[in-house]
């Protein structure tokens, strides 16, 4: 082994400093091909197959160079392109220069089906070169490139040739120069017949796109140094860019201005200069006399509108919703340079009127894009397709956005199906959120236990844990529920004191730390429940068999045993790793049944009756420190079973007292878990917060129910809870449901957070007034879970080891921020769905129903219908772009409603109004739909719609039922 | 931007050594003339000299110990031994600690008890730094002692082992150190395979524990050969000058 030395230089936190690292170069790097006589590698990985391209007919390897990766990954992706080496040289420089995409070369390395080979050139005695005086880093580079093709070409002899795929041209011509063979990735993929669709998914890099309109650009970015150092002196500020949902020209940044946290806002297309939702951007702030003073010129400027492309102004009917809040002038700017993209994939459909081919033509076209999520811009794509694509849902990816094309530029990835179609928009909506759902792959599915669906509790398991199999044991969910975490137990003890368990799936039995399903699991972090499909975290085998504590088999469980006294006072709590069996699974309804029927003495059925003479006692304490009962308007739909299709709208079930049950026990347990990790991981516990409500928002809600002679306290959680009780107005039994609802709004997120990064006192979890809380019951649909089984079984066993995860500060905070953002994802996919069957159901309806007003904005107001519990828009002027001469209502700021300028009524807080709910399918030629929501009374000219339209009226039989179909919300328990 | 992966897909690290491979080792005994015993050696990057004196008379009579010579070791690095130029006191806690894990290392193998009431200076002078601080200087004061002629009971090599994610690795640099990868530094008695001292920074698992320490150990005997080598082919030199 020849080993000899290089120098490398480099700079550190911003000053140069030299770094001398040795390099050795080495003899026994191999070329991994098979049947390869000269090399001694024992597995190959590039294999010697027919040419699938036309451009060559011989049997060839890839080479790319690092562009090619950066520019193309969605064609290397591809399944049709194998056999690429990839060189060290191209995978250090992508790991710098994108992480996402370095992880992705790095999933597709890692299949070995690809065959895709890092060949490391840099450490090849033949390979290896080093800088030429005056040359370029980058040239250098594309030298190692050629002479690794080089040494390959030489090596390989007659066996197989080796491509060199490039799109600089410069850098093609001086390989043929040296008798390699080069193509650019159009060439190559164009030579590939079999697979059309590979040219759509070419990128749209500059070079390769005729620009058009020259007289329209943006300004010009700032260079990397120039912001960085203006972020120094502090005339530039940054932040990650969030575009409003209603109004796709208004985003803002949150930054530190003048030694106060603040949103910069920054308005139109012109100054976001090209930056999209979610990137990290560099404001730059106008004078004082230039911003924003009321939110009323947060109006479109028409300009702006002008220099768009024909007919554009009709498909945006976004509503110009403005909310009158300050009248403190608001910072504003306008975005000069981006620190960071954040660009992903994202769901579209293609703009009818861009496409002009006719329907047989072939021919590469460019085509719009419009984006289901209205805060991403158009994107501009070139692709052949056009005609099939017309009418479906697509995935695009962005590639650049050159500073003189007023869209981005991007490419067709794939097609998702038709729109309208369930499945399909169920599918854009996960990808929408970021939920990752594919099938688990067979890695992850291999480190199931090997017996599969024939497992059984074994012997070792037996002598480990306690074996509980004796206890009535029993679970209580709700009826279908298939996953099972939870089962409980309560027996009085002989010295009259009570023992209660409960028993939680023993989920990290089978996913051990490390492995292949554990780290999907981490990914997946939560289960997504959706209207009609569950994506879950771990394998339904799992999650559905193995770990479910179904009922009359053996499963493993972590338990927790309280001895309680009479009182619900815990005398001791222990916890321990056991083996169940569970005598049934009732539903809350069965559960319910057994305790009211007094003739039912068993044993199971007196468990059941002492739990919940427990529960009642621990729900009246934890009211009694503050706890809030929260709502939100929550609804189930009925499915067909054929079609799935929505055919009725169920409202929730009252609360049983079951369900009380088991949610204290729960949240018992979760409470006492929590003070056990602690006290053995101080620094490097996971637990859950939730802040208190930010008080500026209750004090509008405090004032708009004044006028209903209430008064709102919130200084404690204790105090909220009793002015919401106070808060009911008898003959309107919905208006203390809103209320909760409403003050629910206000409330901030409860977060998972690792207990050594914050202090003691901001454990607190206002909602359950609990001063320490951890999620802990349900680890087959929360990764959380899984982490809190792991340190709680390092609590209570201390012969077992476990790795560092569970020890580092960093790694924890990193793994809670990634489950908040898994979570919220989750949640949001969740109301997508909703929405989604919503419409679904009102498709060709109409419904005529009583809603109340939760929300005045300057041109309208936000109407909640309970029956159906969704929300939505009622607009006072149709369009803010179309000058309506004198809007029907007029906002008035100081008692924060809607008068109208032709009769004496107002539109206020909490009012009652009845509505007329239909859905606008012709939104943007079909492709998109929305709920629309029209003020049937009061009667006010202009903005109400005539009364007598076709459609059932829902007689006020239904007003009975209003009251109920709320679900009342543990918030985020 | 990213944190540099320690072993690429290729099994190669940073600087091209596979898992299980030494860096370079370059070592010469009897480098100076003034001390009685001296070495130089290189290992990669990192660079150390070491004088030896003694056993001679203590300068303090505080530290005489009367049955046995007292070990005296010192270590300094040279300001210019980093990229970023930087003095470091003598009274830096870290370079103590290192010093007298140096010094605990050699107490058992040095047969002290023949030299009552004398001392026996180690100096100890890091020229560049590139990781692995214990290791170099364990090799270093083994040669300085036997050129010096010191009686021992057998040589002390060092040895350092890493583990990544759950490979092991040999003998680490500074960019690996500085990852927060555990590390395991053993020195040990060749000949008898005795363990005389064992030193491990961060945390690693137990389960790993045993080959990480397996790996070391292989480390410290291959590190003998060079050593033992280097000089005996000394010693040829020195006799045939001789005659």
């Amino acid at each position: 082994m020849l080993r000899s030395k290089g120098f490398i230089k480099r700079t550190k936190k911003g000053n140069a400093v030299k770094v001398v690292q040795e390099h050795y170069l080495r003899e026994d790097i191999w070329c991994s091909v098979e049947s390869c006589s000269q090399c001694s590698h024992t597995e190959s990985i590039l294999r010697v197959i027919p040419s699938n391209t036309k451009i060559v007919d011989s049997p060839h390897f890839i080479v790319a160079d690092t562009n090619l990766f950066m520019n193309q990954i969605d064609i290397i992706e591809h399944k049709s392109i194998r056999n690429v080496i990839v060189l060290q040289t191209v995978y250090e420089e992508i790991r710098h220069l994108s992480l996402p995409i370095y992880n992705r070369l790095k999933a597709i390395i890692s299949d070995t089906s690809r065959g895709f080979y890092v060949f490391s050139n840099e450490h090849h005695r033949e390979t290896y070169t080093d800088r030429l005086k005056d040359e370029s880093p980058n040239d250098r580079n594309d030298r190692a490139i050629r002479l690794a093709v080089k040494w390959y070409s030489t090596h390989l002899n007659r066996t197989a040739k080796v491509l060199l795929l490039s799109d600089d041209v410069a850098n093609r011509e001086k390989a043929k120069k040296d008798g390699l063979l080069a193509f650019s990735v159009r060439q190559y993929v164009e030579g590939m017949v079999d697979f059309p669709e590979l040219i759509d998914m070419l990128g749209n890099t500059a070079d390769n796109q005729e620009t058009k309109n020259k007289e329209f650009t943006y300004e010009e970015h700032l260079s990397s140094a120039h912001i960085s150092n203006g972020l120094k002196n502090g005339s530039l500020y940054q932040g990650s860019l969030s575009i409003s949902t209603h109004n796709y020209l208004e985003g803002s940044i949150m930054a530190n201005v003048d030694g106060t946290d603040t949103q910069i806002m920054i308005l139109g297309r012109q100054y976001m200069n090209r930056a999209i939702q979610g990137d990290i951007v560099a404001i730059q702030l106008f004078p004082r006399t230039e911003w924003l003073k009321t939110p009323t010129e947060v109006i479109v400027d028409e300009e702006e509108e002008n220099m768009s492309t024909n007919g554009e102004a009709k498909e945006n009917n976004n509503i110009e919703v403005e909310e009158m809040l300050t009248s403190a002038p608001q910072p504003t700017g306008k975005v000069i340079g981006i620190i960071k993209r954040n660009w992903r994939p994202y769901c579209g459909f293609i703009r009818k009127q861009t496409v002009q081919g006719s329907s047989t033509s072939t021919l590469s076209e460019n085509v719009l894009v419009i984006t289901m999520d209205r805060r991403i811009p158009f994107i501009r794509i070139r692709t052949r397709q056009a005609q099939n694509l017309m009418g479906q849902r697509i995935l695009v990816s962005i590639d650049a956005w050159p500073k003189d094309s007023k869209y981005p530029m991007g490419h067709f990835v794939r097609a998702l199906g038709s729109a309208g179609d369930k499945d399909t928009e169920t599918q854009v909506l996960l990808l929408e959120h970021d939920v990752p759902h594919q099938d688990f792959s067979l890695q992850v599915l291999s480190d199931l236990p090997i017996e599969r669906e024939a497992w059984k509790v074994n012997e070792d398991q037996l002598r480990d844990r306690m074996d509980l199999r004796n206890l009535n044991i029993c679970s209580i969910d709700p009826p279908d529920c298939t996953d099972i975490d939870d089962a409980l137990h309560a027996r009085q003890l002989p010295n009259g004191n009570y023992e209660v368990g409960v028993h939680i799936a023993d989920v990290t039995h089978f996913v051990k730390p490390g492995s292949a399903l554990d780290q999907e699991a981490a990914t997946r972090g939560t289960t997504v429940y959706l209207v009609n499909k569950r994506i879950d975290m771990i394998p339904t085998l799992l999650g559905c068999n193995l770990c479910s504590l179904h009922e009359k088999v053996d499963r493993l469980a972590f338990s927790c045993l309280w001895e309680m006294s009479a009182d619900a006072d815990i005398i001791q709590v222990n916890f321990t790793k056991s083996v169940i069996s569970s005598k049934a699974s009732l539903t809350y309804d069965e559960a319910q049944r057994r305790i009211d029927d007094l003739r039912m003495k068993d044993d199971l059925t007196e468990g059941l009756r002492l739990l919940n003479k427990l529960a009642k006692k621990l729900h009246a304490r934890r009211l009694e420190r503050g706890a809030l009962t929260l709502a939100s308007p929550e609804v189930r739909f009925q499915l067909e079973n054929d079609s799935q299709d929505p055919v009725d709208v169920v409202e929730m079930k009252d609360l049983k007292e079951t369900n009380a049950l088991v949610e204290e026990f729960m949240l018992l347990a979760n409470i006492s878990v929590a003070q056990k990790i602690i006290s053995k991981f101080p620094a490097s516990s996971l637990l859950r917060h939730h802040p208190p409500p930010t008080e500026s928002k209750l004090e509008n809600l405090a004032q708009s129910i004044s006028q209903f002679g209430f008064t709102l306290k919130y200084n404690t959680s204790k105090d909220l809870a009793d002015s919401l009780n106070k808060a009911a107005i008898p003959n309107e039994p919905y208006f203390n449901k809103l209320l909760r609802i409403m003050t629910t709004r206000c409330m901030m997120q409860a977060k998972y957070f690792c207990s050594g990064n914050f202090g003691k006192k901001d454990f607190l979890h206002y909602g359950l007034a609990s001063e320490i809380y951890t999620h802990f019951t349900s680890p087959i649909r929360r990764y959380s879970d899984i982490i809190v089984h792991r340190l709680l079984e390092a609590c209570i066993n201390t012969n077992s080891v476990y790795s560092s995860e569970l020890t580092d500060k960093t790694k924890m905070q990193k793994l809670c921020d990634g489950l908040n953002y898994r979570y919220v994802m989750a949640q949001l996919a969740a109301r997508s769905s909703v929405e989604l069957h919503t419409n679904i159901f009102f498709k060709g309806k109409t419904e005529k129903e009583e809603g109340f007003v939760t929300r005045i904005l300057k041109n309208g107001f936000i109407v909640l219908i309970p029956r159906y519990g969704i929300e939505g828009i009622v607009c006072s002027s149709k369009s803010s772009l179309s000058a309506t001469p004198a809007s029907p209502v007029v906002y008035n700021p100081h008692t924060n409603s809607l008068d109208s300028s032709l009769c004496d009524i107002s539109i206020k807080l909490f009012n009652k109004v009845m509505v007329q709910i239909t859905i606008d399918e012709d939104l943007v030629g079909g492709m998109r739909q929305k709920l629309k929501i029209e003020l049937l009374n009061p009667y006010i000219p202009g903005l109400s719609v005539n009364n007598e339209g076709k459609g059932s009226v829902r007689k006020s039989d239904d007003e009975n039922r209003l009251s109920s179909n709320v679900k009342r919300m543990k918030i985020n328990v | 931007m990213s944190r540099q992966e320690l072993l690429n897909p290729g099994g190669l690290r940073i600087d091209g050594r596979r898992a299980t491979e030494l860096r370079k080792i370059k070592c010469k005994p009897s480098v100076l003339r003034q001390a009685d015993g001296s070495a130089y050696i290189e290992q990669g990057n990192t660079k150390c000299l070491a004088a030896v004196y003694g056993p001679r008379e203590p300068r303090l009579k505080s530290q005489i110990i009367h049955d046995k010579a007292n070990i005296n070791v010192e270590l300094s690095y040279a300001p210019f031994s980093t990229s970023e130029r930087k003095r470091r006191a003598k009274t830096d806690k870290r370079i103590l600690e290192i010093a007298s894990a140096v010094k605990q290392t050699f107490e058992p193998v040095i047969l002290a008890n023949l030299f009552p009431r004398s001392q026996i200076d180690i100096y100890l002078q890091i020229l560049q730094f590139d990781g692995g601080t214990v290791q170099i200087c364990i090799n270093a004061a083994t040669m300085a002692l036997i050129d010096a002629g010191v009686p021992m009971r057998d040589y002390v090599c060092a040895c350092t082992a890493g583990c990544f994610d759950k490979q092991p690795v040999l003998d680490l640099n500074n960019t690996e150190e500085s990852s927060d990868s555990p590390e395991l530094t053993v020195a040990i008695l060749p000949r008898s395979g005795k363990v005389t001292l064992l030193q491990m920074e961060s945390r690693l698992h137990v389960e790993k524990f045993e080959s990480v320490m397996n790996l070391a150990t292989e480390g410290c005997k291959a590190i003998y050969k060079i050593l033992d080598k280097s000089i005996r082919d000394n010693m040829k030199d020195a006799t045939s000058n001789m005659i």
